[in-house]
């Protein structure tokens, strides 16, 4: 009862502020924008069969894959923020005075920002079928929309997303303060590890370790991305099991909110 | 009625690193009556409250509620209203629902944030996002968290901190209403006359440690009464004063008489048949003990 409680509270923060919104909407368009543009360049190129081509069956799905590919920093940061803003405005108070078990607080939180995440994957596979699909079908390309493979791969992008935003919440707690938590965020998500993935790519016993990479783990669980199949290791390297990936995930998350709980969570609020 | 339980401070301390914010600290805070918790800045008085409220550990000794700390209390927010001096809220979330967060949190009913904003003043404000609120309407917001889950015990730091003349007469009474019913009520500040009207007891800490503890009247120890006297011509009435055996100074307008009774001075006046322009007793007693309880370097 008192952590379903926690879970109304988190969820009444999360919606009575603009970030949430301000940062699906962004998260859409970019998505919708990089989907839409990929099925144009592979479609009208697989037409005139000239350059890279990819047989059109799998086409569909890469297009697709933008959802989390590019849209997975969106339920990060939502989580980091959601964490971080509580430190920053020091409302950890009033949250610490409402429910002193800080346990309940967090877990309450870890389960918000786990169905906010799904939410956001939901979104995201909008703009990235809407769009992507669109255009293929525009192309004359099946869109493959038909198939339970394309519904199995879209319940995995949402657990995905689901599991990015609770790997949010145990960022926030490791690095509570907000400004770092973002700069983190974006360094590592837009620079660091695709550049250690590709790296990593290269040689095979690297290419083992670099598969337990949050974003590697998320490929892997999704089914396919543009890096799995731009890497010089191709679509057919290593790599983990859908559910593999999924513990992967899940475990970076667990254990970044655990580490956050003892080092900053039940620290003094002062 | 929610009714008050007593706050035990038991041989509390905490430092951190080598500052001693607060030292061994014993007392026991009554339901039925307005207790102030007073003391310089850097006293301690905020360390403490967060020590009772659970969000600071104690290096030692314990805070309890009738004998439960407060990451006990079985409903926490309908035993125990606090609000603490820092503003913490989310600028961006409207009043109303910044206290539907916490009712939410705590399991009380849909209709109390309402309920809370209805009683400190803010109802039209409620759909209003708080970053754009003055100090005063945000120290009614911290009210308004603190009364959210109706509760018995009452525990506000430096409540009247940025109230206007009107808000502090109101939160005067409502804090005396609430002790009347016979809730705690433990408010701190650094300033004694801020507090004097609204207080049946004062506690008084110094570099953390416990000075002085008793009820109001009990820091007016000072035997020394002033008058302060004026008429359109001051040397003659200093002259008159003086020849009768007091000890008379200058001040700016009129003088000031040393261990004197109004009346006293008053009938010297007549006697010699000089007019008063002005005549008042003065009793400086609280605010002075005050200051030599914390010591004069307190501040700091
Ligand atoms: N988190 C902290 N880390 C280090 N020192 C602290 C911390 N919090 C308080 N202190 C120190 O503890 C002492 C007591 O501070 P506290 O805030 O409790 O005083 P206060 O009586 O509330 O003062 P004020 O009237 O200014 O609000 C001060 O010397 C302060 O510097
Ligand atoms: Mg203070």
């Amino acid at each position: 009862m008192k952590l379903v409680n926690a879970v109304r509270s988190e969820v009444t923060k999360l919606t009575s502020t603009r970030l949430w919104w301000v940062l699906a909407i962004i998260m859409v368009v970019y998505v919708a924008f990089c989907s839409g543009g990929l099925a144009a360049i592979f479609a009208g190129v697989g037409t005139r069969a000239n350059g890279p081509t990819l047989p059109d069956d799998q086409l569909p799905r890469l297009v697709y894959s933008f959802a989390t590919s590019v849209g997975y920093v969106f339920p990060v940061l939502l989580g980091a923020l959601a964490v971080t803003s509580e430190f920053r405005f020091q409302s950890l108070t009033p949250t610490f005075l409402a429910q002193p078990r800080r346990g309940i607080v967090l877990a309450g939180k870890a389960i918000t920002l786990l169905i906010a995440g799904a939410v956001f994957g939901v979104l995201a596979l909008i703009g990235s079928i809407g769009a992507g699909g669109g255009v293929l079908a525009g192309f004359g390309i099946d869109t493959q929309l038909a198939t339970g493979d394309i519904w199995a791969f879209v319940g995995r992008s949402i657990l995905a997303m689901a599991l990015w935003a609770a790997i949010g919440v145990g960022l926030g707690t490791l690095v509570p303060s907000q400004v770092a938590a973002i700069v983190i965020v974006l360094a590592f998500t837009q620079f660091l590890e695709p550049l250690l993935r590709f790296g990593a790519s290269l040689t095979d016993w690297s290419a083992q370790i670099a598969q337990f990479l949050p974003g590697s783990a998320s490929d892997a669980l999704v089914g396919g991305s543009v890096f799995t199949i731009a890497s010089p290791g191709g679509g057919t390297g290593v790599g983990l099991e859908w559910w593999q990936g999924g513990l992967v995930l899940a475990a970076i998350a667990v254990v970044a909110t655990v580490i956050g709980y003892v080092t900053s969570w039940r620290r003094d609020v002062s | 009625m929610p009714s008050g339980v007593p706050i035990e401070f038991t041989e509390l301390t905490k430092s951190f690193g080598h500052v001693q914010a607060v030292s061994d600290l014993s007392l026991t805070v009554e339901p039925g009556q307005v207790t102030g918790f007073l003391g310089p800045n850097g006293a301690g008085k905020t360390t403490t409250l967060r020590m009772l409220l659970g969000l600071v550990q104690p290096t030692s000794g314990s805070a309890t509620f009738g004998g439960t700390p407060y990451s006990k209390l079985d409903s926490p927010l309908a035993t125990v209203g606090a609000s603490l001096e820092a503003a913490s809220f989310h600028p961006g979330r409207s009043a109303r629902n910044h206290l539907a967060v916490y009712a939410q949190a705590a399991g009380l009913p849909k209709t109390a944030p309402d309920a809370a904003l209805e009683k400190v003043g803010l109802s039209g404000y409620a759909n209003r996002r708080v970053g754009g609120y003055s100090l005063g309407m945000r120290q009614r917001l911290g009210l308004a968290f603190a009364l959210l889950g109706d509760p018995g015990v009452l525990v506000l730091d430096e409540p009247i901190n940025g109230l206007d003349p009107e808000g502090i007469k109101w939160i005067r009474l409502l804090l005396r209403s609430m002790a009347a019913e016979g809730r705690t009520v433990l408010i701190s500040s650094h300033l004694l006359s801020e507090v004097q009207q609204t207080v049946d007891d004062v506690v008084i800490i110094s570099h953390g440690k416990l000075v002085h503890r008793g009820e109001l009247s009990s820091l007016d120890v000072s035997d020394s009464k002033q008058v302060q006297v004026n008429a359109d011509d001051k040397d003659r009435l200093a002259e008159v004063i003086r020849a009768a055996g007091f000890e008379v100074s200058n001040l700016r307008s009129g003088v000031l008489v040393e261990n004197a009774e109004a009346a006293v001075i008053g009938r010297l006046a007549f006697e010699a048949g000089i007019p008063l322009t002005a005549l008042s007793q003065k009793r400086t007693g609280l605010e002075e003990s005050f200051l030599t309880l914390v010591g004069e370097e307190g501040s700091l």
